[in-house]
Parts: C-alpha cells; structure tokens; sequence
C-alpha cells in the first residue's frame, strides 16, 4: 500500500513538472511574434505523418536514419509496456495486462528485442559520437553542453533498456520459483540471457532485484520526460507540431512583409495623402528582426525542435567553404537567446535586459555569408527553416540600422536609379539584340 | 554570333493593338552581362526559329527586386515589384518564360501577393513544352556523344522542383548525360544565391563557386550545363581560375539547344 502511495504521489508530481516545464516553453514561444497559418489542415496532416511519424528525411544518411529507426521504433514500442507499468504502480496489482494471454507473450518479446536493438543502436551512436570523428559532431558551436546532452540521452537509454531487461529476467526467474505475486505471463527471449548472474538468489533476492529494477525502470523514465525540456531531445514532442507548421510555398519563396506593402503602395499612389492617420492604431513594428520576440512563432518553434544533429550546417555551402555561417548556430542561439530573454520576464517583468539575438549571439558576418540555396531546409529531418530567420535578421540589419556590405550598398543604389543591380543605363537593355 | 534577330517589344506590340503569345522576361543579367547575353540570344534564336510570337519589356523592363529582397532591402523590392507588375498588367501578360531561376522564382512565387499573378515558366521548362508537343526537333550535333553533367542551380531545383526539364532536354542532345555526387535536391550552390555575387564573400578557405567547379571537374566532363545565368558566371570563373578553360566549356540549356537547329 506504501509504495502505491509512493508511486502515485511521484507519478502524478512528474507529470505535473512536465507541464509545468511545457508551459514555459509555450510562454517562451509566445514570445515571438503571431503567425496566419496557411493551407490546408490535411496537407499539413499529411507532412506530418510522413516527416515526423514516418521518419520521412532521416534515411538520406542511411546508416544514421536506421540506427534512429530502431530507437524510435523502440521507443513507441517498449512504451507501450509503460501503460501496464503505471497500471501496477498504481494499483498494486503484477502484469495486469496478462489477460490477453499469447499475445501478451508476443508483446513482451518483442519489447525485449526492441529493448536489446535500442541498447545496440545507442552503443554504435555513442562511437559515432565521441570515437569516429565525424565532422558535425565537432564543429565550434559543438560546445560542452550540447555534447553532454547527447551523450547523456544515450547512456540514459541505456540504462533504461538494461533496467527494464534486469526486471524481466528476475520476474521470470521468480515465475519458474512459482514466487507468490508473480504471475505466469510473458516470453523471455532475451533477458533470459541474464539468467547466470543471478544464480544462487533466493525468492528475496530476486525480488529485490525485480522491484529495484521497476522502481528504476520508472524513476528513470520520469526522470528523462523531465529531461526533455532542457534537452535537444525534446524534438521527439516537437517533431510533431513543427512539421505540422511546415512551410508549404516552394523553398525560395520569401514573405512579402505587409507592413512595407502598406509604406510602398502609399508612395506608389498619387492620390495618397501622408498625413493621414493609418488604418489601425497599432504600434509601427520593427523590419525584420533584432532579437527573438522580432521572430515569429513558427520560427521559435523551429528552434525548440532543433535536435543539433547538425545535417544543415554539414551541406551548408558557406560552412563548407569555412565561413563562420552555421544553420545548425542560428538555431542554437535562437533557443539560447529564448530561454534567456523567457527567464528574465519571468524573474523582472517586461524590462529590458539590455541583449539581442543580433551580436550578442548571431554575427553579421554569420548573418551576410548566407546563398539562400536551401540545402539547410532542404536536409532537415524535421523541417525546419533556418533561412527566413536569416533573412529576418538581415532585413533589420539593411532597412533599421543600414549595416551592409559596402557593395551590397552599391548594388541597392544601382537597383534603384538603373533597374539593374550594375551600373547600366536601363536605354542600353535591348542592346543583346544587335550584338 | 552575328545572325539577325527579330526582337519586338511590347510596346511595338501594344502599337499594333496585338497580344504575344509569351513575353520573354530577359533579367538583369541576360541584359548586360556579355556572358548571359548570348544566352539570351541562343533563346530568342529558337523562339525565331519555330515562330513563336513572342515580345520582351526591352528599356521598360526592371530589375525583379529578387537580390534587394535576399540582401534584406524589402523596400526596395516591393518598390521594384510594385513597378513591373504595373508594367506587366498594363500591357495584359499573362505568360512569361525567363531564363533566369532568380526572376523564374520572383515573379512566380513572390509576385502574386503583390497583385502580379502569371503563368510563369524557366525556359528549360517552355523548351520541354515544346519538345513534348513535336514542336521542337532536337539534334545532337556537336554534342552527340559529349560527357554533359548539369549543374542543378538552387533556385530552380530545391527552391521549385524542377529537376527533370533539364535533364530532359540535354538527353535529347544524345549527349552523356554523367552526375556530380551532390546533384538534384542536395545540389550544391554555386555561391552567387542570395545576392552574394555583387559582393565578396565573407572570410573562410575557399570559394563556394571553386568547390562546386571542383566537384563539377572530378567527372572530366566536356560540358557543364546550366541553366542560370549567375551559376554561369560562377562556373565559368572556377573552370578559368582551374585552368580548364580549354577543355571545359560552360554552356547554357537555351544555348545547347540552339546549336542543333
């Protein structure tokens, strides 16, 4: 009766501290800037089935899409055996969904080959990781904590799998003891492997053994949800919402920002009159961004649910060449700079804290080494957009502080008095014919 | 190239009191810089050649605003925008072909919301078109046989999906058509995108252009197509600064094209 009560009580306080962890998150995210979403609700369905819930993009690096298939496909799996664990705790009852028998069977040994298949793919991950040097795993913005939390992910896998074997192996060596409680149920394929290391054990012991492994098995698992929010790993909630959100129009086309519609049609139009008062009373916005709450809400979500695995910066032509540009840091210091920016309002009001996601965290020479050729977009298992939030940078950058390259300034100024971005006389247009 | 063209305008159009088929949107670069410009007449020359009854903007066509926009300068752009599509529905357009994956990607993506709203095709797309329909009777010629590899430019493939016009149209030269390991969807730029050719890049070890150029070089091809007049400009620097000038001729789609007829 004890430990139900335990149980409940650390069950429940966990769930609690999830969504008290995912309400900041979502404050963090209301941060930025609201966005009309677009397109239909079923296409937006459908990209979602296919990127998120089919692990669509992942297989274009075939070694490393199916080592994320077997952990993912066990994750779903062996959580499936969370259900009957809460079920127990709760009610004090063992396997209670045994009833169903066979497949009952069927269930628990393929939660046991998924156990040791996740075991196996975080092993070869955690040599991927920190053995084989393999280059997206070290650039610069690879610094000590996004590294500790990928291994810590990993090991924490791990241990679960193994707590979650141990329990299995004891239970069924406790069902052959016919130990009171434990019922006949379950195949053991693979833990039963684990049989030697506890030979000699008495009921009591096994027993011990069992129930530390449960306690652990759940503790940890409560543990890691908590985990996820100040992890990368959280895409594994995010993935979902952020590709719901995609963007749907071809890749290299950008918004028309509506407030300069409004600037321009007015200058356009003869008949306007400059002093009239605007439409709406609203707050004249800033072009484009300087920090986060300049951002809009898709974007920060991007943020959120970037996992670092760095596939955008390894086929970023810039970062290739060795600029400084990395996608992979543009999303980063987006998450960074939110968090930061969402704790200090929390803690001070609406006050200032004196930083911005320009300079204190992007560069303008991150900022101006951008093609726009995509490749970022295109890779990202999740689809995310790095480029419009570097496009939203520049804009602030070129029309709030008319901090440019000194030929871009030339080419505007081009642009403007000759219609071409070179200094031609736009009389000299139809010269190719006659040439 | 010293053959005659039959060029009109829309104005001359306009005077008529007709309507082209097509207007042919010819860019910034295929108006000025002397490398595109033979693009531009390689294409007009095959528009002559079958008869197709098409018009350019001539002196009253502008920039599209696309490197103002990429460079940050929305005022700019939508000043631009704003400019042509007035020109545009003033004269009734209601087709385009460009041969520019930059204005292809501008008017046809950016323009709408504007009020400018076009059927709009790159030329590697029309030519297709034309091709598909018997119009178009494409010979090898110099060609036939050659070891082509094409360069996939951004705007026209991850930006919009075209990968197979292309393609097409060089299979249609009986050529050799070999790909670069990153080619398609995970092309690589040629490093011009996003108004980085009217500037220095920022520091690093090497050049965008001379490592696609590199990658372009491992395959020993004899020509390396493409269908934007930037990726052009980009390419024909890497292959010059290569040392490859003499083996390696950078060559657009229009212009493999016209060479046959």
């Amino acid at each position: 009766m004890i430990s139900q009560i335990i149980f409940t009580v650390i069950f429940t306080g966990s769930i609690l501290w999830f969504f008290s962890s995912l309400k900041k998150i979502r404050d963090n995210i209301f941060l930025g800037k609201k966005v009309t979403v677009k397109g239909e609700v079923k296409e937006r369905l459908k990209i979602m089935a296919r990127v998120a819930l089919g692990q669509g993009k992942m297989f274009t690096r075939p070694v490393a899409g199916l080592l994320h298939l077997i952990v993912y496909l066990g994750f779903l799996i062996v959580n499936i055996e969370m259900l009957e664990i809460v079920i127990d705790g709760v009610a004090g009852t063992h396997r209670v969904l045994s009833f169903m028998g066979g497949f009952y069977d069927f269930l628990i040994a393929s939660f046991e080959f998924f156990a040791v298949a996740v075991i196996i793919a975080c092993i070869v991950f955690l040599i991927r990781r920190n053995i084989l040097k393999i280059k997206r795993f070290h650039n610069p913005e690879m610094t000590k904590w996004p590294k500790t939390d990928a291994n810590l992910i990993l090991i924490f896998e791990i241990l679960l799998m193994t707590a979650f074997l141990t329990m299995n192996a004891a239970d069924s060596l406790l069902q052959q003891l016919n130990a009171d409680h434990y019922v006949k149920a379950g195949a053991f394929p693979f833990s039963s492997f684990l049989h030697p290391l506890f030979s000699g054990f008495d009921i009591q012991q096994l027993i011990i053994v069992e129930r530390s492994a449960w306690w652990f098995h759940i503790i940890g698992v409560l543990l890691f949800l908590n985990y996820l929010p100040i992890s990368k790993h959280f895409h594994i909630i995010m993935a979902f919402p952020n590709t719901y959100f995609s963007k749907l129009e071809p890749k290299t086309a950008l918004d028309n920002l509506e407030a300069v519609t409004r600037e321009v049609k007015l200058m356009l139009d003869p008949n306007a009159n400059p002093y009239e008062a605007p439409a709406s009373n609203e707050q004249p916005g800033r072009f484009g961004a300087k920090d986060v709450t300049d951002l809009n809400r898709i974007q920060l979500l991007n943020a959120y649910t970037c996992t670092e695995c760095g596939r955008c910066t390894s086929v970023c032509p810039a970062n290739i060449t060795g600029k400084k540009l990395s996608p992979r840091k543009i999303m980063m210091d987006v998450r960074d700079r939110m968090e930061e920016l969402g704790k200090h309002k929390r803690q001070h009001g609406n006050v200032d804290d004196g930083k911005a996601l320009i300079r204190d965290y992007i560069s303008e020479e991150e900022i101006f080494a951008c093609t726009t050729c995509n490749a970022c977009s295109e890779i990202c298992p999740v689809n995310i957009d790095p480029v419009s939030i570097i496009i939203d940078l520049r804009r602030y950058l070129v029309m709030e502080e008319s901090k440019l390259p000194q030929e871009w300034t030339t080419m505007l100024t081009n642009i403007e008095n000759n219609g071409a971005p070179w200094q031609f006389s736009m009389n000299d247009r139809l010269n190719w014919v006659n040439e | 190239m010293s053959e005659t063209l039959k060029v009109k305008t829309m104005a001359q159009f306009a005077a008529e009191g007709k309507q082209p088929e097509i207007l042919f949107w010819v860019g910034c670069a295929g108006s000025f810089d002397d490398r595109s410009k033979k693009i531009t007449r390689a294409f007009a020359k095959i528009l002559n050649h079958l008869e197709i009854d098409f018009a350019v903007l001539g002196t009253e066509e502008s920039c599209t605003g696309d490197p103002a926009k990429r460079s940050g300068n929305e005022f700019l752009f939508q000043m631009q925008a704003m400019v042509n599509i007035q020109t545009l529905n003033g004269y009734g357009i209601k087709k385009i072909v460009t041969t520019c994956p930059h204005c292809f990607n501008t008017l046809k993506n950016e323009y709408p919301s504007l009020g400018g709203n076009y059927e709009v095709l790159h030329h590697s797309q029309f030519l297709q078109q034309l091709i598909d329909e018997g119009k178009l009777k494409v010979q090898g010629g110099s060609f036939k046989g050659k070891k082509i590899t094409f360069h996939d430019p951004c705007y026209l493939g991850r930006g919009n999906n075209i990968y197979e016009a292309p393609r097409e149209l060089i299979k249609q030269l009986d050529a050799d058509l070999v790909e670069m390991k990153r080619c398609r969807s995970e092309s690589f730029c040629c490093g011009a995108g996003g108004a980085q050719v009217f500037k220095e890049a920022e520091p690093g070890n090497k050049e965008v252009n001379i490592e696609r150029t590199e990658e372009a070089l491992e395959l020993k091809p004899d020509v390396i197509a493409t269908g934007c007049p930037f990726c052009m400009i980009m390419l024909t620097d890497g292959v010059k600064l290569k040392n490859q000038n003499e083996n390696v001729k950078v060559i657009d789609l229009a212009e493999l094209i016209a060479a046959g007829l």
